[in-house]
Order: C-alpha cells, then sequence, then structure tokens
C-alpha cells in the first residue's frame, strides 16, 4: 500500500515556470523534506500550467490550498520550515495581495481563479501530468470506457453535435460534423489527426494542456477514432515544445501500459493507437493539409481543398483533424453530457474559451471563461488591468490572422462570431494586450512580418502580395508615406483575401485591415504629418532633454552608447540628433526624469 | 486494461491518495507542532493520528500543523475542526489518546471528554 501524505506540495513544472527554475525549486524542496525529516509526510508532485504563469514560479501546498508565488530557492527553506513543519503559513509569498490579513488565503480565494471556469485545463495545476493514475483518479479514462461500452459510433458523433462544441483552433467549424463527414465515408484506413502545431505568437493554450493533461488528449483521440472508425492517430507537434512532447511520450506509453491504447481495449474489440509526429516549427504546418502533408513526410506545403481531409486526407485517407484544445474537451463532454456543455456559452458558441493573455497586463497567463465572457471582464476582472497606471488602447485576438478590438468595443461578448462582426476572429485564443504606448502602424508592421516570414511560398498572392503590403508599412513607419499608401494596402489586402491558396494567406492581411479599421486617424497621422502619436516610429520621434530639468549630472552622457550627448556641468546637457540612434537609455537612466519624447 | 471494474479501481484508489488536494468539506485535525508541541511528543502523536487515519481507510480527513496555541504547559495539542467552524481541542496527547479521537471521535461522533480542555481544567 502506497503511503498517505498529510500534505501535498504542487510545483509548478510548466514551460513558464520551469524557465523561472521550477526544477530547481523542486530539488531544493526534496532537500529541505529530508534534513527536517518530512519527506515520508509530505508528497512533492510536479503539475502542469496554473495559468498564472506572470507570478510564476508557483508552488501549492494543501490541504491548505495556499498559492505561493514568484518563489525563489531561497523561499524553499521557510515554506518547509514554517509551513509544513510549524503550520504557519507564509503570508509574505502567498498570491494576490501579498499583505493580505487572511491567512487560510487559498488558491479558490484568488481573484483570478474566482471568474474562470475550467473545463478543457480541469487538471492542469492539479493533477501530476506524468502519473495515469491521477488523472484516473479525475474520472480520466471513464469517458471512453462509457463511449467503448454502452454507445454506437453513430451516438458518439450525436453526443458531440448536439453540445455544440466548435474547433477551438481557428475556424470554429463545428466538430460533430466534421466527425460525421469523415465517419460516414467508407474506406480502409481512416486517420484521427491532433494539431499541436501551435504557431500564432502569444498562443501557449495547447502547450499547456499537453504538459498539464496529456492524458485527456489521448482519451479524445481514442474516442473519436472509435466515432469515425479508425484505429491510428497521430500527434503532430512542434519539436519547439520539449516539455509538452516528453509528457506526451510517457502519457503514451502509460497508456499502452494499462492497455488504454492498443488492441482491444475495455475487451471491446476496438483497436486504437497513436504515434507522436515532430514539427519543425514553421507556421504554416499548423494549416490542415499542410500539416498533413508534413506528417506523410514531404515539405509542408498546403493544397487546395477540397477535397477536405474527411474525404481525402492523410495517404487521401478519410482523416479528420482537430486542435488539442478542441479534444480536451471531448471527454468531459461525455462524463456530463452534451446539454451540460451546451448549457455554458452563447447561442452559437457553446463552452469556454481558453485565451493565453499576454503583452501589457498584469497577469499574463492562462484564463478560461464561458463563451460570452466580455473583452473588459478577461482585461480588467482576470487580467488585473494594464500595468502602470497606463491606458488600453486595444487588444489582438487570432494572432496574425486575427484582428484588434479596440476601447470602444470592450463590452462585446467575445464568441466567434462577434469577433467576426468586429473584423477579427477568435483563432487559437492568443490575446495581446496593447496599451496607449503602442504605435498601431507599428503593430500592423510586427504581424505582417511574421506572415511574410513564414509564407511557404507556394502561392504568389501571399509570397509577393504580403511583402508589397510590408514594404508600403515600412515605407509609412520610415515617415515616408505617400498619399493613396492606404487604399493600395486595402486594396492588396482585398485580392489576397480573395486569391490567397489556404487559410493562413487569406486571413494574413487581415491585421493590417482591422487597424486601418480602428484607428485610421492614426495611420493618416503617420503619412499626412509625418508623426507618430504613440511615440514609437524612430524616424518620427527625437529624444529631447529638457533644460530646465537637466541637472548636468552627466549618467546620460555616460550611458548613451554612440556618445551622442554632450555638456558641461552647470550647463544643460544636449543630444546631437544626427548621432542619437534612439535606443532611449538615456531617458530610462535620467534620475530627475528630464528626457523625454518630443512626437 | 480489461475492464471497467480495473479502471474503477485504480480510480478509487488513486482518489484516496490525492482527496487532500479536493477534500474541502471533511472534519480538520490541527496537531500544535511549534517548539513546545514538539518537545513535549508532538510529532509520535501526528504519526498516530495519520496512521490510524490510514489503517480505517478515512480519506476525507486531513491533518495539519499549526504553530503555539498558547497553552504551552498543556503540550501536545490538537483540534477538529467541523466543516462549520467548531472545535473541539484535546490536550495532553500522546499516540495512544489519538488513536482513541480517531476511533471514537472521528469514526463514531462521540468527544472523547475526558481528554478536551475542559476536562483538564477541571482537575
Amino acid at each position: 500500500m502506497q503511503n498517505i501524505y498529510r500534505a501535498h506540495v504542487l510545483v509548478c513544472g510548466g514551460t513558464g515556470c520551469t524557465s523561472s527554475n521550477s526544477e530547481k525549486i523542486m530539488t531544493e524542496l526534496e532537500a529541505q523534506l529530508q534534513a527536517n525529516k518530512l519527506e515520508n509526510e509530505v508528497k512533492i508532485v510536479k503539475t502542469g500550467c496554473f495559468g498564472l504563469c506572470a507570478e510564476g514560479p508557483i508552488v501549492v501546498v494543501y490541504p491548505e490550498g495556499s498559492m505561493y508565488t514568484m518563489v525563489q530557492i531561497k523561499d524553499v527553506k521557510e515554506i518547509v520550515e514554517e509551513h509544513l513543519l510549524k503550520g504557519r503559513i507564509v503570508k509574505r509569498l502567498l498570491a494576490g495581495d501579498k499583505e493580505a490579513e487572511d491567512i487560510t488565503k487559498s488558491l479558490d480565494g484568488v481573484g483570478f481563479f474566482t471568474r474562470q471556469l475550467r473545463v478543457a485545463l480541469r487538471n492542469c495545476g492539479v493533477i501530476n501530468p506524468e502519473v495515469i493514475d491521477e488523472y484516473i483518479a479525475f474520472d480520466g479514462y471513464k469517458a471512453l470506457a462509457k463511449v467503448l461500452t454502452e454507445m454506437t459510433p453513430e451516438q458518439v458523433v450525436d453526443t458531440v453535435k448536439k453540445s455544440g462544441l466548435r474547433g477551438r483552433g481557428g475556424g470554429g467549424f463545428p466538430t460533430g460534423l466534421k466527425w460525421e463527414f469523415a465517419a460516414k465515408q467508407t474506406a480502409d484506413q481512416k486517420y484521427v489527426c491532433c494539431n499541436a502545431d501551435e504557431g500564432d505568437p502569444g498562443a501557449f493554450m495547447d502547450r499547456s494542456v499537453l504538459e498539464g493533461d496529456p492524458h485527456s488528449l489521448i482519451e479524445a483521440m481514442a474516442i473519436a477514432g472509435y466515432a469515425i472508425g479508425s484505429n491510428q492517430g497521430f500527434v503532430y507537434v512542434r519539436a519547439e515544445y520539449p516539455i509538452a512532447v516528453k509528457r506526451l511520450q510517457i502519457a503514451i506509453e502509460q497508456a499502452k501500459e494499462y492497455g488504454l491504447l492498443g488492441k482491444n481495449i475495455f475487451g471491446t474489440g476496438f483497436d486504437f493507437d497513436l504515434e507522436i509526429r515532430l514539427g519543425a516549427g514553421a507556421f504554416v504546418c499548423g494549416e490542415e493539409t499542410a500539416l498533413m502533408t508534413s506528417i506523410e513526410g514531404h515539405r509542408g506545403e498546403p493544397r487546395p481543398r477540397p477535397p477536405f481531409p474527411a474525404v481525402k486526407g492523410l495517404w487521401q485517407k478519410p482523416t479528420i483533424l482537430n486542435n488539442v484544445e478542441t479534444y480536451a474537451n471531448i471527454p468531459v463532454i461525455f462524463l456530463k453530457g452534451a446539454e451540460w456543455f451546451a448549457s455554458i456559452g452563447t447561442e452559437k458558441s457553446k463552452g469556454t474559451k481558453v485565451f493565453a493573455v499576454g503583452g501589457k497586463i498584469n497577469n499574463t497567463g492562462l484564463v478560461e471563461v464561458p463563451m460570452g465572457t466580455t473583452m473588459r471582464e478577461v482585461v480588467y476582472d482576470i487580467g488585473g488591468g494594464i500595468p502602470n497606471g497606463k491606458k488600453f488602447k486595444a487588444c489582438q485576438t487570432g494572432g496574425p490572422s486575427g484582428g484588434c478590438i479596440p476601447a470602444e468595443h470592450l463590452d462585446t461578448p467575445i464568441d466567434y462570431d462577434s469577433l467576426i462582426a468586429l473584423g477579427s476572429m477568435m483563432g487559437s485564443g492568443g490575446l495581446i494586450v496593447m496599451d496607449e504606448d503602442t504605435c498601431m502602424v507599428d503593430m500592423a508592421k510586427f504581424f505582417l512580418e511574421f506572415t511574410v516570414d513564414e509564407s511557404c511560398g507556394k502561392c504568389p498572392p501571399c509570397r509577393i502580395g504580403t511583402k508589397r503590403m510590408l514594404e508600403i508599412l515600412d515605407r509609412i513607419t520610415a515617415g515616408k508615406g505617400q498619399d493613396g499608401d492606404l487604399d493600395k494596402l486595402e486594396l492588396l489586402a482585398k485580392n489576397i483575401k480573395a486569391s490567397a491558396l489556404c487559410g493562413l494567406g487569406q486571413t494574413a492581411p487581415n491585421p493590417v485591415l482591422s487597424m486601418i479599421r480602428f484607428f485610421r486617424s492614426e495611420y493618416e497621422a503617420h503619412i499626412k504629418d509625418k508623426k507618430c502619436p504613440a511615440g514609437v516610429c524612430k524616424s518620427m520621434m527625437q529624444y529631447v532633454i529638457s533644460a530646465e530639468k537637466c541637472k548636468s549630472c552627466n549618467i546620460c552622457a555616460k550611458q548613451c552608447p554612440v556618445n551622442a550627448i554632450k555638456g558641461e556641468k552647470k550647463v544643460p546637457y544636449v543630444i546631437n540628433q544626427e548621432k542619437c540612434i534612439k535606443c532611449g537609455v538615456c531617458m530610462e537612466k535620467c534620475p530627475f526624469k528630464a528626457i523625454f519624447k518630443n512626437v | 486494461m480489461k475492464s471497467l471494474a480495473e479502471l474503477e479501481e485504480i480510480r478509487k484508489k488513486t482518489l484516496e491518495q490525492i482527496s487532500l488536494r479536493t477534500n474541502k468539506d471533511g472534519l480538520r485535525i490541527v496537531v500544535g507542532m511549534a517548539t513546545c508541541g514538539i518537545a513535549a511528543g508532538a510529532r509520535p502523536v501526528m504519526t498516530a493520528l495519520l496512521e490510524e487515519l490510514k489503517k480505517r481507510n478515512i480519506s476525507n480527513v486531513s491533518v495539519t500543523m499549526t504553530g503555539c496555541i498558547g497553552v504551552c504547559k498543556l503540550e501536545p495539542v490538537i483540534e477538529v475542526i467541523n466543516p462549520d467552524g467548531s472545535k473541539v481541542t484535546y490536550v495532553k496527547m500522546n499516540a495512544e489518546k489519538a488513536v482513541r479521537v480517531v476511533a471514537e471521535h472521528v469514526v463514531n461522533g462521540r468527544v472523547c471528554t475526558d481528554l478536551t480542555i475542559g476536562a483538564s481544567e477541571v482537575k
């Protein structure tokens, strides 16, 4: 019999916390527990992402549920000696309001979590992803058992259709319909694929599911296999996600050992096997036809549709392809019922959506909310608002395929259709928040640079068109914009959208179009007045020293990497604008705030 | 895995081990483990509590530690806290008494009146 521990210490092993030393914290924890002879009373559990990445590394101590944030190696001794040995919670490390008097402050009491509804992320930060038994303890593989022993494949497809689940990877296509198309095909072989090639800048929800709850993906793919009549699955995941790949590998091996993958699962005669395919990290391989071409061993390039993958996919066989987050919802739908799932969200968008919130926001991390939650709730109530008291300007959803949502639309309920009406899209759920210091021309340029870089080059509209658009934006930000540039951008965008081969090309102009739509005056200021109102575009701004505030301390001149600042004692310093490379170091270092941007 | 029964067995067994992370409404036993408590022998009391709970397969009771309650002369002190916050304080504990508290109070709901702080004051 295994030991029953009186306390569990959960340490986040997600990519975010691992990069801020959570592995070393775990080692130190082991050492401290041993030093205090607590190793048989306290158990250390490595979990997946809790979602509050901005406050990482995160350590949670149960049974109290005390959540310690930004834990450093030197804090471990105190946690062990105070909390685990003497039962005194280390208040200064608690999440949220560090001065909080409430000593029982636990996970459930942190505002960041109370407004969330975790369905896809239900097990992330709760279980140890490398122990299959813990997944089973939280009803894992129960949905698969129910499906295989009590339901027909048609009933499975029907349940998914009734739940109203739509693809979480970008397009938002109804998952049940996709499965139905593939199920209706007759073929000697069919395939189930998972798109874990998360490529949007700033999006990391798929990685978190793979790292925190890999078994939910395996279970869902087996259910999908049963529904469409397939016995082979592939997970396409980028090699840039080493922790995710490792945990998924461990999970697959454990599932095989338990007979939850392989031959004759649950004695029902159903066989299902799963393999991992590593991608090299090309953005285009997130497009379904390119992804399948890459699995087949060819260069990842898209092909025209139809035929759709459900008819002719991997090796010309009927194939379904869903995103990680979509799959993560599947087991819950079978455990709690399609009606339960359909009761969450809005009329046409059911369930919850995970957002990877980043940019100018306090609580960078992963957030899961019911569809229909407003952007304001996500940014302010859960995200904790904008740092340094700055003003919210816009947020970008859908990454390089989506668009921006300006402040006046903050109260729009988030669902597939309302975002499309605003010229953006749900995409995979990257949410980049921008404050008043962000230049919208520069931002559009950033996304376009990404798509130009990542264009596979197969079709001319994407290969050449996006490049021409980028050149125009380059010109505008360099202060050389011409009359008619905006019309040219819009015309190019329209043509690329209409003629590009794949979804990525067709949506590449979206950020530019959306930013022109909501911030046209800012674009016009760049072109006509040669001014960047946000003070970002370097060609249109200068760093200036205020003669009144300058105390001639010489700090700026010492810091300047190009020796552009000269001055003498008791005489205000001056920046030589011809030499200045506008790096901004002087403004940052000036102790008297005497240096400012002149736009 | 050839049957649902097997799956259910793993589920139950593991849930017991990790119930600590989900248990929100069971009893809580708090052991005073400041210097005074440890010196008076709180550690064997806690170990006895854990072992007895394990022996009886009780998974909805959590055992935690706390600091000095302030009555050092009555240590080791333990408190059994109900989900509603009401509690019973037992004093001058030892391993045998701890086993009794689990058997009588936790399992059968009968407070061991002779071990409480009130009883010690009468003496």
